[in-house]
């Protein structure tokens, strides 16, 4: 803790060290750049980067009917994992919204994993906590004290981390994790990340990210790594549409309006929010969640409002100057009826409506 | 860090720099460090008349908006055209080619205004490097 009562994360001094600009984040100080957001995306999406995520949270669902508790309280299919293997999914409220959305890591039967976004993680736990109250068989533990985070992404992340460690990378397919060694500290390897790149999230004990941050500046060095601050991170996972809990998912949004019918396995015989799920989906969604190219010169950001004929149709719910694509894009929602691509709108943009065009998302996608 | 002397500066981070009945205005060193990579900056129509302290413009960063008020009365002369393609110019040179708009401004302009030496004691009071 600081003297402002924000959390710093165990890599607040590497930070400094890296020059960081520090921004308060979700009750955390957290760099938001370091050289600057857009030479920092392009490292990532060219070459490769690092960032701090140690503030997310996470925390570990035990015990015998630990399965049956994430088949609960998440929208999709659990029983789908190995042990090693991820899930992106939702922890989802009886309306079918979003409580926020995680990765699902299974260790065993009786071991899941999981993380979920910093802001909401105390409300996550108590959510968790109460359901699991009258739940035979599960405990659920936050640790996220005991647990820091460090993302490495982009084309060369793999290059970078490979001589750091004796576990074979190239075999870890796309939302795997082993657990192993990093410069010879205990950590979780996944190959999962937020930025639309090929790239590892490591956890590893606080202890030991300071000295594995340097570490791997050092030997990224001649790979051109730069360290990322959320600046980036945003841009990042904006450009390939990765939704942002508080921006373009929250507790009234459901994944099927958000496009994310995909982690929706309404065949789970029973889950939290599955009925009002069912529902929407016979009734079919009214909104939905989209990507405009501003036509007109302007940038629509988080809050600004579409209109439609001089109608409110919906809010931006994420926006700005794509640092890959070179254009002002962003996200929201629609009435379905005017969600397809090519379709014409307008946003507000301080005293003026400046004209977008739905297309096509994500905005970008990795040459596999 | 040194200002330019040639010029005045406002408490919210604008520069204007008086000749004649012509000020040149745009952002500090300070400001543009503040808002990070510039990608759009929107600037007033020739011809429209501004208040002092009034919004004179909006300059977005990738992160975020931020208004750029006006130091002085004026009518608007000209806006940097440059900045349309190449709005990354108030980060690189906010004292020259990342200049803003041009004021047709009344004598008293520089009234209330802050000298080089005054700005950087602002800024050091603010706790800025």
């Amino acid at each position: 803790m600081s003297e402002t009562g924000l959390k710093r994360t165990p890599l607040f001094e590497c930070h400094l060290e890296s020059k960081g600009k520090i921004v308060p984040f979700a009750g955390w100080e957290m760099p938001v750049q370091y050289t600057g957001v857009i030479e920092e995306h392009r490292a990532v999406r060219t070459a490769v980067g690092l960032f701090d995520v140690s503030h997310m949270g996470e925390i570990d669902l035990l015990g015998r009917r630990a399965l049956d508790f994430v088949q609960l309280v998440t929208c999709n299919d659990a029983t789908k994992l190995t042990p090693g293997r991820a899930q992106y999914s939702g922890l989802m409220t009886k309306r079918g919204t979003f409580v926020d959305d995680l990765l699902v890591h299974k260790f065993s039967d009786d071991h899941y994993f999981l993380v979920v976004n910093a802001a909401n993680k105390d409300k996550d736990y108590a959510y968790l906590l109460a359901q699991a109250a009258d739940f035979d068989g599960v405990q659920v533990v936050d640790r996220s004290d005991e647990w820091a985070q460090l993302a490495v992404q982009g084309p060369k992340a793999i290059e970078v981390v490979q001589p750091l460690t004796p576990v074979k990378l190239g075999e870890i397919k796309y939302y795997r994790f082993v657990e192993g060694t990093v410069d010879g500290a205990k950590a979780i390897i996944a190959r999962t990340g937020y930025t639309g790149e090929d790239g590892f999230e490591l956890y590893v004990r606080p202890e030991d990210a300071p000295r594995l941050w340097r570490k791997i500046l050092a030997v990224g060095k001649p790979f051109g790594i730069v360290p990322c601050g959320l600046g980036a991170r945003d841009t990042l996972r904006f450009e390939a549409c990765m939704p942002l809990y508080g921006n373009d998912i929250d507790d009234t949004t459901t994944p099927l309006e958000a496009g994310l019918a995909w982690i929706v396995k309404l065949e789970k015989p029973n889950f939290l929010g599955r009925e009002a799920l069912v529902r929407q989906q016979a009734e079919g969604i009214h909104r939905k969640l989209i990507g405009v190219e501003m036509v007109g010169r302007g940038i629509a950001r988080h809050g600004y409002r579409f209109f439609a004929a001089g109608k409110d149709v919906g809010p931006v719910t994420s926006g700005t100057h794509s640092p890959t694509l070179g254009k002002a894009l962003a996200m929201g929602y629609l009435p379905v009826e005017m969600a397809a691509p090519g379709s014409m709108v307008d946003v507000a943009i301080r005293d003026q409506k400046v004209a977008a065009k739905v297309v096509e998302t994500p905005f970008y996608r990795r040459a596999k | 860090m040194a200002q330019p002397a040639d010029r005045l500066y406002t408490k919210s981070h604008e520069w204007i720099k008086i000749a004649g009945d012509e000020a040149a205005v745009g952002i500090t060193e300070y400001a543009q460090e503040q808002l990070g990579d510039v990608v759009f900056v929107e600037l007033p129509p020739v011809g429209k008349a501004l208040a002092k302290g009034g919004v004179l413009g909006n300059i977005e960063s990738v992160k975020a908006v931020s208004e750029v008020f006006a130091p002085a009365a004026g009518s608007v002369a000209a806006a940097n055209a440059e900045l349309e393609s190449h709005p990354e110019l108030v980060n690189q040179d906010p004292y020259g080619k990342g200049w803003l708009v041009k004021l047709k401004v009344a004598a008293g302009a520089a009234a209330g205004l802050l000298d080089a030496a005054a700005y950087e004691k602002f800024l050091a009071e603010e706790g800025a490097h």
